[in-house]
């Protein structure tokens, strides 16, 4: 069997298996299932800006939460349709990336880091400490699911529909990093200079790209407050930004399917760990360290070099 | 006279932020490596001191303990871990990170989750009254303490042979390594330098701020912000952004409590635009 055959067959697989996931097991998990397909959009979005970029970003919750906020608000406190305050939302998100990404772009390396960071952190604050709008640290509950003529409220339906909606959304953000558009990211990520001297518009470029990656980050966000029925201000909190940056890396930065794959690993550790001890974010911080350490290509790095040693 | 107390708490406030943002600063300057770990030198240090300090009632004693375990704990980081990834920023950043996770919940397992405070030592526990104007000795004591420190940083810097290779290095570390300066032994210095002037910053901050599990992450934006604002890798910006931050800081949560972090990040957004490398730091 040939190299591509494999990824074929393989692909053929998973996509079966997720398919029938929900048949197989209980609620419980189908829930997991559902938040590791979130989560793994919401890494997807970050590598978008991190992998392909270059730029590390460590404020990306900032529009996932942003998006969850505003759909909660627009329905709960506004009275809007769901399925409108979804849409909706996912254009605050955007917004909110095209606000911050000038000031994060006068920034590079360590500046952009802390720049995000703070920026974040201000959304976090305001969420945080506007009792009388978001109920501060209490969040806003009762967040109703989309409905599209479909009812949604169950966790088997709401699974297929976060299936369907992540699928769709992988599948566009890997038409976007194999465009040309995408390619001209890498070359920037690789030297700023030679593709300014090329003639590319470098800040546009990393502009538009992080509008992309806070939109589909907003995307997860939203989904993410219709599963739970909630929002509170840590899904604006930098620990989630920093998830989101271990979750890529410990799947391999620079594609797609590592951060998927290093986002349900991440969720399903926290959901293993935390049923047995209370110190999961001990256990992050080691993982943090070991990866840097020993991985630092992540899951998808080591799998290409044993594959590229297999070849020679 | 609201006002003067407002202004004199923001410079004690800011004196704080001097400590974190000195060496946040230094460290960077020399070694390009943003110290996410910074804010849980500064909570592991204040809770060190506070365990110190009730247990022999000495708050000297506290200061010193602290500054000198947190310092090992920074120089071992940097000599085991951080100096793998020289100018690497991504994996410096995923490694401190790392380790205020682990910090934060080690501290939370050993101290609990309840904020607790210092009690103010003795001999400042009490206000210094002018007329009918009255106002705790401990704050002036923080502003002393600050501009003390700042004055001994910059006499180093400036004036001491290790303050020369110091500024050699921030230059051009690679040259300096060149004539001969041992930029490695630099290089770990700096690290439990800035680590212990956090550490001491915990514990001074134990009487005024109470320490609490996510005080890490709340020193540690603040610091960001007075880098920001300062300049990454200076001193002096790192004295003027720590004032600046701090007064405004205790104006928002005094004045607009719903936004109070606004007021420190509407100036840093602007000084961003504007200067993007800070008041006083280099391009």
């Amino acid at each position: 069997m040939t190299f591509r055959a494999g990824v074929l067959v393989a692909t053929v697989l998973v996509l079966a298996l997720l398919l029938v996931l929900p048949e197989l097991l209980r609620p419980y998990y189908v829930g997991l299932a559902t938040r590791m397909l979130i989560f793994a959009l919401f890494a997807m979005s970050l590598d978008l800006i991190l992998g392909y970029t270059g730029l590390v970003s460590l404020g990306h919750a900032a529009y996932f939460g942003i998006a969850a906020y505003a759909i909660a608000l627009l329905v709960v406190r506004a009275g809007l349709p769901s399925g409108v305050a979804f849409v909706l939302a996912l254009a605050v998100a955007a917004l909110t990336g095209a606000l911050f990404a000038p000031f994060a772009l006068r920034g590079r390396g360590s500046s952009f880091l802390m720049i995000t960071f703070a920026l974040a952190q201000v959304l976090w604050s305001v969420a945080f400490g506007w009792r009388s709008l978001t109920n501060g640290d209490d969040g806003i509950p009762g967040v109703p699911r989309p409905d599209f003529g479909i009812s949604l409220d169950s966790t088997q339906s709401f699974y297929y529909f976060v299936l369907i909606v992540v699928g769709l959304a992988a599948l566009l953000l890997a038409a976007i990093v194999t465009s040309p558009f995408g390619r001209a990211l890498k070359g920037i990520r690789e030297s700023e200079s030679r593709m300014q001297a090329l003639g590319y518009d470098v800040w546009r470029h990393q502009f538009v790209a992080f509008v992309l990656a806070a939109s589909f980050a907003g995307l997860a966000g939203a989904l993410y407050a219709c599963f739970n029925h909630f929002v509170g201000p840590e899904y604006l909190f930098v620990i989630q930004s920093a998830e989101a940056l271990i979750m890529v890396i410990l799947g391999g930065a620079g594609t797609l399917l590592g951060p998927a794959i290093g986002a349900a690993l991440i969720v399903f550790l926290e959901d293993f760990v935390s049923s047995m001890t209370e110190h999961w974010v001990m256990v992050l911080g080691i993982i943090y360290v070991l990866v840097t350490l020993w991985a630092p290509r992540g899951l998808v790095g080591i799998v290409l070099d044993y594959c590229g040693r297999r070849l020679q | 006279m609201i006002w003067l107390i407002h202004i004199l708490n923001g410079v004690a406030y800011g004196m704080l932020l001097f400590l974190l943002a000195a060496g946040l600063s230094l460290i960077y300057g020399l070694m390009k490596i943003l110290n996410l770990t910074h804010g849980s030198f500064y909570l592991v240090g204040g809770y060190l001191g506070l365990t110190v300090v009730r247990a022999t009632g000495s708050f000297a004693l506290g200061l010193v303990v602290a500054a000198l375990a947190v310092a090992l704990v920074g120089a071992a980081i940097e000599r085991f871990f951080l100096r793998r990834f020289h100018l690497e920023e991504l994996p410096q950043a995923l490694l401190t990170f790392g380790f205020l996770f682990i910090f934060a919940d080690l501290s939370l397992w050993v101290w609990g989750g309840d904020a607790q405070m210092l009690a103010v030592p003795g001999p400042f526990a009490r206000s210094l009254s002018v007329g009918s104007f009255a106002y705790p000795v401990y704050r002036l004591f923080l502003i002393a303490v600050g501009l003390a420190i700042a004055t001994l940083l910059w006499w180093f810097q400036e004036h001491t042979r290790l303050g020369t290779m110091l500024r050699a290095g921030v230059d051009d570390a690679e040259i300096a390594r060149g004539l001969g300066i041992n930029v490695s032994f630099l290089f770990t210095l700096v690290f439990a330098l800035g680590a212990a002037l956090a550490a001491l910053g915990g514990v001074l901050a134990g009487p005024v701020l109470s320490l609490y599990p996510g005080a890490d992450l709340d020193t540690l934006i603040l610091a960001f912000v007075v880098v920001i604002v300062g300049g990454l890798g200076s001193l002096r910006g790192a004295l003027a952004g720590s004032l600046l931050v701090g007064i405004l800081d205790d104006f928002g949560k005094a004045f607009f409590p719903k936004f109070a972090l606004f007021t420190v990040f509407v100036p840093m957004a602007v000084i961003l635009v504007a200067r993007p490398s800070g008041l006083f730091g280099r391009r």
